[in-house]
C-alpha cells in the first residue's frame, strides 16, 4: 500500500524492537527525524521478513526521503543545505498532521 | 617460509623419485583457514550441487561473470553520457534501458543515477552493509565496506570528501546517498572543464571508480 506521494513530509518511527530477533533495514541515526519523500521506489519484499527466510509474504512499498543535515545531526558541520537521501521502507514512515499533501 | 635455500640448495629434475631424505622446505598455504563463513559457503555449495538446484559450472559461470564486471563499464556509460547529451537524459531517466543499450544487462539491479550538477555533488554509501552496484562496477573497494567509511561518510561528509582530495565549495550542496534497502547508485560526474572536444575513448581514460561513488570529482589530465 501506498501511503505518501513525492513531496509528502515524513517523520521516521523512533522505534526500537523490545528483543531479538529483528533485521533492521532503517539505521539508527535517521529514526525520529523527519524528512521529505524524494521519491517512490516501487514495491519489493520486506527485508526484515526475507531475513528471516519468509520470501513473498509481505510486500512493501520503498521510499527514498530527503532530509537536512543539520536535521539528522544538531552539531552537523557543514553547508545550510547539505541533505543526505535515504531509503525507507513504508512501515517506518509516520504522515506528519497537518501536512498539506 | 625462512631461508629455503640452505635446505635446497641444488639444481634438479623435480620428477625425482620418492625419498624420505630428501624434502623440500614445508611452504605454507594461505587459502586453509576454515573459517566459519567458509564452511559455511562450501556446506550450501556442496547441498546445491547434491540437491541438483544448481551445478557447479554454474557456479563457477557466475563467478567469471562476476569478475568480468569492473569499474570501467562504468566509465563507458558516464562518457557516453558526456558526449551525447540525448543518451544522458536516458540514463538518468531510465537506466537500466540506458546501460542496455551499451551491452550491460545489469540484470534484476534497480539502479538510480545520480548526477552531479553545478550546485550539487553526490556521494553514495552503504552504512548497514556494503550495498555496491555490482551488476557494472564489480566488486566494491575495501574502504567502502570499512566501518570507519560507513559512519563518517554521513556524519562529516565534507571531512571525508576533504581526506579523499577533494573540496566542495560551501556554495555547493553535498547530497549523501544511504544505500540502505533496494536501490543502487552510479554518480554521473561532472565533465572536467576544457574537455568538450575530447573523444569519448580519451574520456573514459580519465574516469576512474571513486569518481562513480562519489568521493572524488573527475580532473582533467
Amino acid at each position: 500500500m501506498r501511503r505518501f506521494d513525492e513531496g509528502s513530509m515524513v517523520k521516521v518511527r523512533s522505534y526500537f524492537p523490545p528483543s531479538p530477533p529483528a533485521h533492521c533495514r532503517t539505521p539508527f541515526y535517521i529514526r525520529g527525524c523527519v524528512g521529505k519523500i524524494e521519491r517512490v521506489c516501487g514495491v519489493f519484499d520486506n527485508p526484515e521478513e526475507l531475513a528471516f527466510g519468509r520470501v513473498g509474504v509481505d510486500k512493501k512499498t520503498l521510499y527514498r526521503v530527503r532530509f537536512f543535515q543539520h536535521d539528522v545531526w544538531p552539531d552537523y558541520k557543514g553547508s545550510r543545505t547539505d541533505k543526505i537521501d535515504i531509503e525507507l521502507y513504508d512501515f517506518w514512515l509516520e504522515k506528519i498532521e497537518g501536512d498539506q499533501k | 617460509m625462512g631461508d629455503g635455500k640452505t635446505d635446497h640448495d641444488h639444481d634438479h629434475d623435480h620428477m625425482h623419485q620418492y625419498d624420505p631424505d630428501h624434502q623440500h622446505p614445508l611452504q605454507e598455504d594461505h587459502d586453509d583457514t576454515m573459517t566459519y563463513y567458509r564452511v559455511m559457503e562450501e556446506a550450501v555449495r556442496d547441498l546445491l550441487i547434491e540437491k541438483n538446484l544448481i551445478n557447479a559450472d554454474q557456479i563457477r559461470d557466475q563467478i567469471e561473470k562476476m569478475d568480468a564486471r569492473v569499474p570501467a563499464n562504468g566509465a563507458k556509460i558516464v562518457a557516453r553520457a558526456w558526449t551525447d547529451k540525448a543518451y544522458k537524459k536516458r540514463l538518468v531517466s531510465d537506466p537500466k534501458s540506458a546501460i542496455n543499450e551499451l551491452g550491460h544487462d545489469i540484470g534484476p539491479m534497480n539502479l538510480i543515477v545520480l548526477e552531479n550538477t553545478e550546485s550539487v555533488h553526490n556521494v553514495v554509501v552503504c552504512t548497514l552493509c556494503s550495498c555496491y552496484p555490482r551488476w557494472i562496477l564489480g566488486l566494491p573497494p575495501d574502504w567502502y565496506k570499512s566501518r570507519e567509511y560507513r559512519s563518517r561518510v554521513v556524519r562529516e561528509p565534507r571531512v571525508v570528501l576533504k581526506e579523499f582530495g577533494t573540496m566542495i565549495n560551501d556554495s555547493r550542496e553535498v547530497r549523501v546517498h544511504d544505500s540502505t534497502a533496494d536501490m543502487r547508485y552510479l554518480v554521473l560526474p561532472l565533465q572536467p572543464k576544457g574537455t568538450e572536444d575530447y573523444t569519448e575513448a580519451h574520456l573514459v581514460d580519465m574516469i576512474g571508480r571513486d569518481a562513480l561513488i562519489g568521493v572524488v570529482e573527475v580532473a582533467a589530465p
